[in-house]
């Protein structure tokens, strides 16, 4: 059907759930390379985005998919790829230059068991400061992390909107285990979300790389003459290879423009965060155990307080900082080797006793036996 | 067109990025000229696309007109985006030989075989000449260059022959000695629809031709003269072996992966209804 699902209630799969939320964020460019477990969202759109005068292709390799994807950015549509582990390692170059040219573009990694080959088809964590630091050079990222298929319905436009907003590439950094099952899903209808859109250029603007803090973007063929690099350049996008000032204010600027609007990209669902005895801080499938557990643990008569990120990168520091305020000790359960947990730790600033429990190889997820029984056991001390 | 062609017509006023006597100077003022001969007064039906290198620059941002400067070997790949997404513009990419078909290739290779309507323009120097003039896919057996100090001990590619197998619309090759005649291909696959491939073989006397005993750049034009041999029906592998082969390779019907797409999303669309 070519028109976009309204106000119903599905079954859907993750993947199914994130191809059509980027339609209902007006995506109309997909280029992306097979690999598990982000297929699917290719062959969903494969069939869906030409019923909408889209394009989807399948390029030779992931560096392909995410170039097509820029350069379909700056003719003037919105544009996504969709990956995991190793072909995220191949888009990280293309990101850096995504980021230093204010391309918006959506970037969905959904992470399987690395490193390398690892376990293609379990499901990790281990993409979480990959996701943050993976290209080269100064720069910030903005990544969101869905744990329901309502979610990455949800999480997908908000992804095109943080891109289109602040002019940058976004990631939605998803994994196996959400893309893969399939649950009860409401689409709300049209009128209920909001779609951003990038901010136009008027007919004498010149400056598309500076000047305010989030410039505004022309595409291609509108006249505009705009020169497009990764090199460092000024306002006007003219190079310089060599000068102090011009690297300093632009690298400066598109941190900036990320780093000062964390109040705005923060995203985190918090239960009893001022008044806790432990915490628990997580995010994207291993969050799934935390209703559970703390339901478990107020039973023992236990004050459970919960962050759960739904934005990790930039790092939602003062939240966690108030849970460390008053939790005695902070749960982080991971499916990798403490990658967040050090974030934690570091926004805690000595406050809370931060407890890591992570889980690797065989895909499966912490159980909320096993997140109750790490609570328990630390707070028997 | 009304008064004579004048390149600062259509170029930002910026200092030129090219060393002297080189051959990037040459292909920029040959396309500028073709496009003038062609009637664009502005190049506002263009956009141009282009990788990492010396003759990446060639049109960015020196041109007044719309550049994507992209990343080392991916100008073809965001001028698929580009392309396929903006139907009406003529996307050319400018690139070198390191960055079409040594880091690039692949991408090269497929955008041939869809038949992507774009216009290539390889300015094949024989050496990577930013960094230093280390050895090319390019560069002739036996040649010394600063990462094969005693010699280059690989066979150089062929990279309008890959073009043509690969299902290029329209191939040629020149050299910057043939000046008009690069200008007259330039002018011809401009007004072509499909993957069009011009390989410019081009001076680098900085990295490349005062390493291998030329004096100066005019030698080298001298050296592509002497040695360029016109492909025709007749020449045989024999006459044409250790030349620069040079002229036009193909020429062939196919539809671009535009107009396949459009097929693509007529049926998406039919359906629907």
């Amino acid at each position: 059907m070519k028109k976009l699902q309204s106000e119903n209630i599905h079954f859907w799969q993750g993947t199914e759930a994130c191809a059509e939320a980027a339609l209902k964020a007006g995506c109309r460019f997909f280029a992306g390379y097979p690999i598990t477990p982000a297929s699917e969202i290719a062959e969903h759109l494969a069939r869906r985005l030409p019923q909408f005068g889209g394009i989807a292709i399948q390029m030779e390799d992931e560096i392909a998919s995410i170039g097509a994807v820029v350069g379909a950015s700056w003719a003037g549509f919105k544009a996504m790829t969709a990956t995991s582990g190793p072909g995220f390692d191949l888009m990280q170059e293309t990101i850096g230059w995504a980021f230093m040219t204010e391309t918006p573009c959506v970037i969905v990694d959904v992470q399987r068991l690395g490193p390398s080959t690892g376990q293609a088809t379990k499901c990790g964590q281990g993409d979480v400061m990959q996701s943050r630091w993976g290209t080269h050079g100064d720069y910030a990222a903005i990544v969101l992390a869905p744990n329901s298929v309502q979610e990455m319905f949800e999480l997908t436009i908000k992804a095109f909107n943080h891109a289109e907003k602040y002019r940058t590439p976004v990631i939605l950094l998803a994994d196996e285990i959400i893309a893969h099952m399939r649950e009860k899903i409401t689409v709300s209808s049209t009128k209920g979300i909001r779609i951003i859109d990038r901010r136009k250029p008027k007919s004498c603007d010149k400056a598309f790389f500076g000047l305010e803090e989030i410039p505004s973007m022309p595409a291609v063929g509108e006249g505009f003459n705009v020169a497009v690099t990764g090199s460092t350049h000024d306002a006007y996008g003219i190079r310089f290879t060599a000068d102090t000032q011009v690297h300093r204010q632009l690298v400066e600027r598109l941190n900036n423009k990320i780093q000062n609007h964390v109040a705005d990209l923060s995203d985190v669902e918090t239960y009893n965060i001022d008044n806790c005895e432990v915490g628990i801080v997580s995010y994207g499938c291993t969050s799934r155990a935390t209703y559970e557990t703390v339901e478990a643990a107020e039973n023992k008569k236990l004050k459970v307080g919960y962050a759960r990120l739904r934005t990790i990168w930039p790092f939602p520091e003062k939240i966690v900082r108030r849970l460390a305020e008053t939790a005695e000790k902070i749960i982080v359960p991971e499916m990798n080797l403490k990658q967040i947990f050090y974030e934690v730790e570091r926004a805690s600033r000595g406050k809370a006793d931060v407890i890591s429990l992570n889980k690797i190889g065989g895909g499966e997820l912490i159980t909320p036996e096993e997140l109750l029984k790490k609570i328990m056991e630390r707070t028997k001390n | 067109m009304s008064g004579p062609f004048s390149i600062r017509e259509y170029l930002r006023p910026l200092p030129l990025p090219f060393c002297s006597g080189c051959g990037g100077l040459t292909v920029m003022s040959e396309f500028l000229r073709a496009a003038y001969e062609l009637g664009h007064k502005k190049l506002d039906k263009f956009v141009f696309c282009s990788g990492i290198g010396c003759s990446s620059w060639i049109p960015s941002p020196h041109f007044i007109a719309d550049s994507v400067h992209t990343l080392h070997g991916r100008s073809i790949p965001v001028a698929t985006g580009l392309k396929l997404m903006r139907p009406n513009l003529n996307v050319v990419v400018f690139g070198g030989d390191g960055d079409i078909v040594g880091i690039g290739l692949s991408h090269f290779i497929h955008a041939a075989r869809r038949n992507l309507d774009i216009l290539v323009i390889m300015v094949n120097n024989m050496v990577y000449g930013m960094t230093g003039g280390q050895v090319a896919p390019t560069t002739p057996y036996k040649t010394k260059t600063t990462t094969t100090p005693y010699g280059s001990f690989e066979y150089p590619l062929d990279a309008a022959k890959l073009a043509v197998t690969a299902g290029a619309y329209y191939v040629s090759r020149w050299t910057t000695a043939h000046s008009k005649e690069l200008k007259n291909s330039i002018k011809k696959a401009l007004q072509m629809q499909g993957f069009r491939f011009i390989e410019a073989i081009s001076q680098c006397p900085t990295a490349y031709g005062r390493r291998i005993g030329f004096k100066d750049s005019g030698e080298m034009l001298k050296w592509f003269k002497e040695n360029a041999i016109e492909k025709t029906e007749k020449a045989n592998e024999k006459d044409l072996a250790g030349k620069i082969v040079v002229g036009e390779f193909i020429q062939r019907k196919r539809l671009t992966l535009g107009e396949t797409m459009q097929r693509v999303i007529e049926e998406a669309q039919k359906n629907e209804n």
